[in-house]
């Protein structure tokens, strides 16, 4: 068990660390020494952070794995580019910075929405039964936005279910989903949001309410002899999650020129507890870390070509195996004096 | 007729979720593991039934046993290497294991076979059969699938039932501790329900690609999913739940598709899947959980 003061240390430092970075990546972006990939990646990655980091609510802090991410960030990516595309052509809203605002807020918001819907009949089951039907609920969402149809006609929104012949602009366009989208994210705006998600989410953990989200997780029938209200608190961390997960899809949506609601399938919500459990689990500094260079890293790749992604899974599968071998374990406790009696260190946490 | 056609089509598609299901829930029950890499064995099994047809100009037979000794080697070999020294780990390392041994697979598969989908062709030289006048078709391939399902329905059964194997099977998916200390080898139990889910991933290989002739190295993920769900839907771990779910599962599917919306086909499959979860929270035919305090 970390003391307060360690807890609170670790947090200062993540925050200190991520602010260096964005400073320090502004700097190089106006000195424009900075390569064109990475910086056309800075925005998805702030986008998969802030998912890595709700998912790793829900999954390590909240203690219930959830295969359906993705869909939050689906719903809260289009409802962003329908808010953004709305606000644009019916109210003549020209400033992008407060479009992106509301876009991002509208996304959260629905997608929450969603969260709470589907978090009432999902949080009644248990273990893999509980993922199944994430996964299922995943794959819904990405069914249904692949039937819905939506343009803006004035200050109209009209809405189609499996029929496109809708007046005015067509903003979502079904199967061919958003198009020609105006791509207002800024990668300040996507660093703000990951600022917020990780004041939301810590704040949260070092809550009462966090501790009996973990109080609920490590063992629920005593937590619920506590007299603590399991549902309540396991839908609390659902919910924020959701939020999250739709802030990020916003983001995300509004970064990318056109988007497809296939894009945003169970391989997505796969990549994110990826980024999760290799940055370990309950530990949201190590999602952050993760997160980030498992976006690089295929990228750094594609040097291999056609080798990269086997290459990706050969490291995947390594990590995984050495990684809980009891050999490597005590190995990397020797070399890191002091990890036994605490766990501490983010990078190192595979 | 055309709704008994359907559900022909229903029964068949459900056939093979069924025996893909197999493997999984024989797999789970065992080594209580989701192994994600289950899908993508079946296309590799798809692919070299192919090869070995086209390429070496084996009859449909003797190819599929070639692919189901193929598969029943490479299950073997993924569990020995990734998920063997992963016993002791947490579920979810397990999990992520079995996510890199998909994503390993397919792009392997890719390597080789490259990303064009290729024409499955028809194996089976056999005429369709006409009911009512011709009004009702069924191809040899729906057929050949509910037969084989059937087939290898009773097989398993009578193999869990009757045999030393079968009886180990069941002794350490009920306690793995103590069926370690009755003297039943545990590895080499997990070994042999790899092997036959495996074998079994092959010939569902075979049947899908015959029904759904394009073969690509993505084409185990969806119905490696939907038979994952089947699995769930008759209760993970239990065998007739995997052939059950399976069955219904593709019968829900194909008449959601007919005539509610084709687009929607999949979303009708899930929601039915969540409902019959929230009523029966352990599946069908699925164990209830005991709690102790």
């Amino acid at each position: 068990m970390k003391t307060k003061k360690a807890k609170f240390i670790t947090n200062m430092v993540t925050y200190g660390v991520l602010i260096l970075l964005f400073v320090v990546l502004t700097v190089m972006i106006n000195n424009k020494s900075i390569s064109r990939t990475l910086k056309g990646q800075l925005i998805p990655i702030c986008s998969w952070i802030v998912m890595a980091i709700s998912l790793n609510l829900v999954v390590g802090i909240s203690g219930e794995l959830s295969l359906g991410h993705a869909g939050f960030m689906s719903i809260g990516a289009f409802t962003g580019i329908i808010t953004s595309g709305w606000l644009l052509n019916g109210f003549q809203m020209e400033d992008p910075t407060l479009r992106l605002l509301l876009a991002i807020v509208a996304g959260g918001l629905v997608a929450g929405f969603a969260g709470a819907v589907i978090g009432i009949p999902v949080l009644r089951l248990r273990g893999d039964y509980l993922a199944i039907v994430t996964l299922a609920f995943g794959e819904i969402i990405k069914n249904v936005m692949n039937c819905v149809y939506v343009s803006t006609e004035g200050t109209l929104l009209h809405w189609g279910f499996l029929n496109g012949n809708l007046p005015g602009t067509l903003l979502l366009n079904g199967p061919m989903g958003a198009v020609k989208v105006k791509t207002i994210a800024t990668f300040t705006a996507g660093f703000i949001l990951v600022m917020f998600s990780l004041v939301v989410v810590l704040n949260l953990i070092n809550s009462r309410s966090g501790r009996a989200i973990m109080a609920a997780r490590d063992n629920r029938i005593a937590a619920e002899a506590m007299g603590i209200n399991i549902t309540k608190y396991k839908m609390m961390a659902f919910v924020t999650a959701s939020v999250l997960a739709g802030m990020a899809g916003a983001l995300y949506g509004l970064s990318m020129a056109t988007l497809l609601p296939t894009k945003f399938s169970f391989n997505e919500s796969i990549n994110v507890l990826v980024f999760v459990v290799l940055g370990g689990i309950g530990n949201i500094p190590g999602s952050i870390v993760s997160a980030a260079a498992l976006t690089i890293l295929p990228e750094k790749l594609r040097f291999l070509q056609n080798y990269r992604m086997l290459a990706y899974a050969i490291v995947l599968i390594l990590v995984m195996v050495l990684g809980n071998n009891p050999l490597m374990k005590a190995m990397w406790r020797k070399l890191i004096p002091g990890r036994n009696k605490e766990q501490s260190g983010e990078e190192m946490r595979a | 007729m055309i709704f008994l056609s359907n559900l022909v089509n229903g029964i068949s598609l459900g056939s093979i979720y069924a025996i893909i299901a197999l493997g999984y829930t024989m797999v789970y029950g065992i080594a209580k593991m989701l192994n994600f890499a289950h899908g993508d064995v079946i296309m590799v099994g798809a692919f070299i039934t192919l090869c070995a047809a086209q390429y070496w100009n084996l009859p449909p037979f003797l190819a599929v046993l070639v692919a189901m000794l193929v598969c029943t080697v490479l299950g073997m070999t993924i569990e020995k290497l990734a998920y063997k020294p992963l016993r002791q780990a947490t579920s979810l390392a397990v999990l992520i294991t079995a996510i890199g041994m998909s994503y390993l697979l397919q792009n392997t598969a890719l390597l080789i076979w490259g990303a064009n989908p290729k024409i499955f062709p028809s194996l089976f030289s056999l005429d369709a059969i006409r009911l009512f006048d011709g009004q009702l078709i069924i191809k040899p391939e729906t057929l050949i699938t509910i037969v084989a399902n059937i087939i290898i329905m009773v097989a398993l059964t009578l193999f869990i039932a009757r045999t030393k194997m079968g009886k180990a099977m069941r002794c350490v998916s009920e306690d793995r501790g103590a069926a370690e200390l009755m003297g039943i080898n545990v590895n080499s139990t997990i070994s042999v329900t790899f092997a036959i889910g495996s074998a079994l991933a092959a010939i569902a290989g075979l049947l899908l690609c015959s029904s759904y002739p394009m073969l690509q190295p993505t084409t185990g993920s969806m119905p490696g999913i939907k038979a994952f769900t089947a699995a769930v839907f008759g209760g993970i771990g239990s065998i007739p739940g995997a052939m059950i779910g399976g069955v219904l599962l593709g019968i829900i599917e194909i008449l959601g598709k007919a005539y509610v919306s084709t687009e929607l086909g999949d979303a009708i499959v899930f929601a039915v899947l969540i409902i019959v979860l929230l009523v029966r929270p352990t599946g069908l035919l699925g164990k209830p959980i005991r709690e102790k305090v």
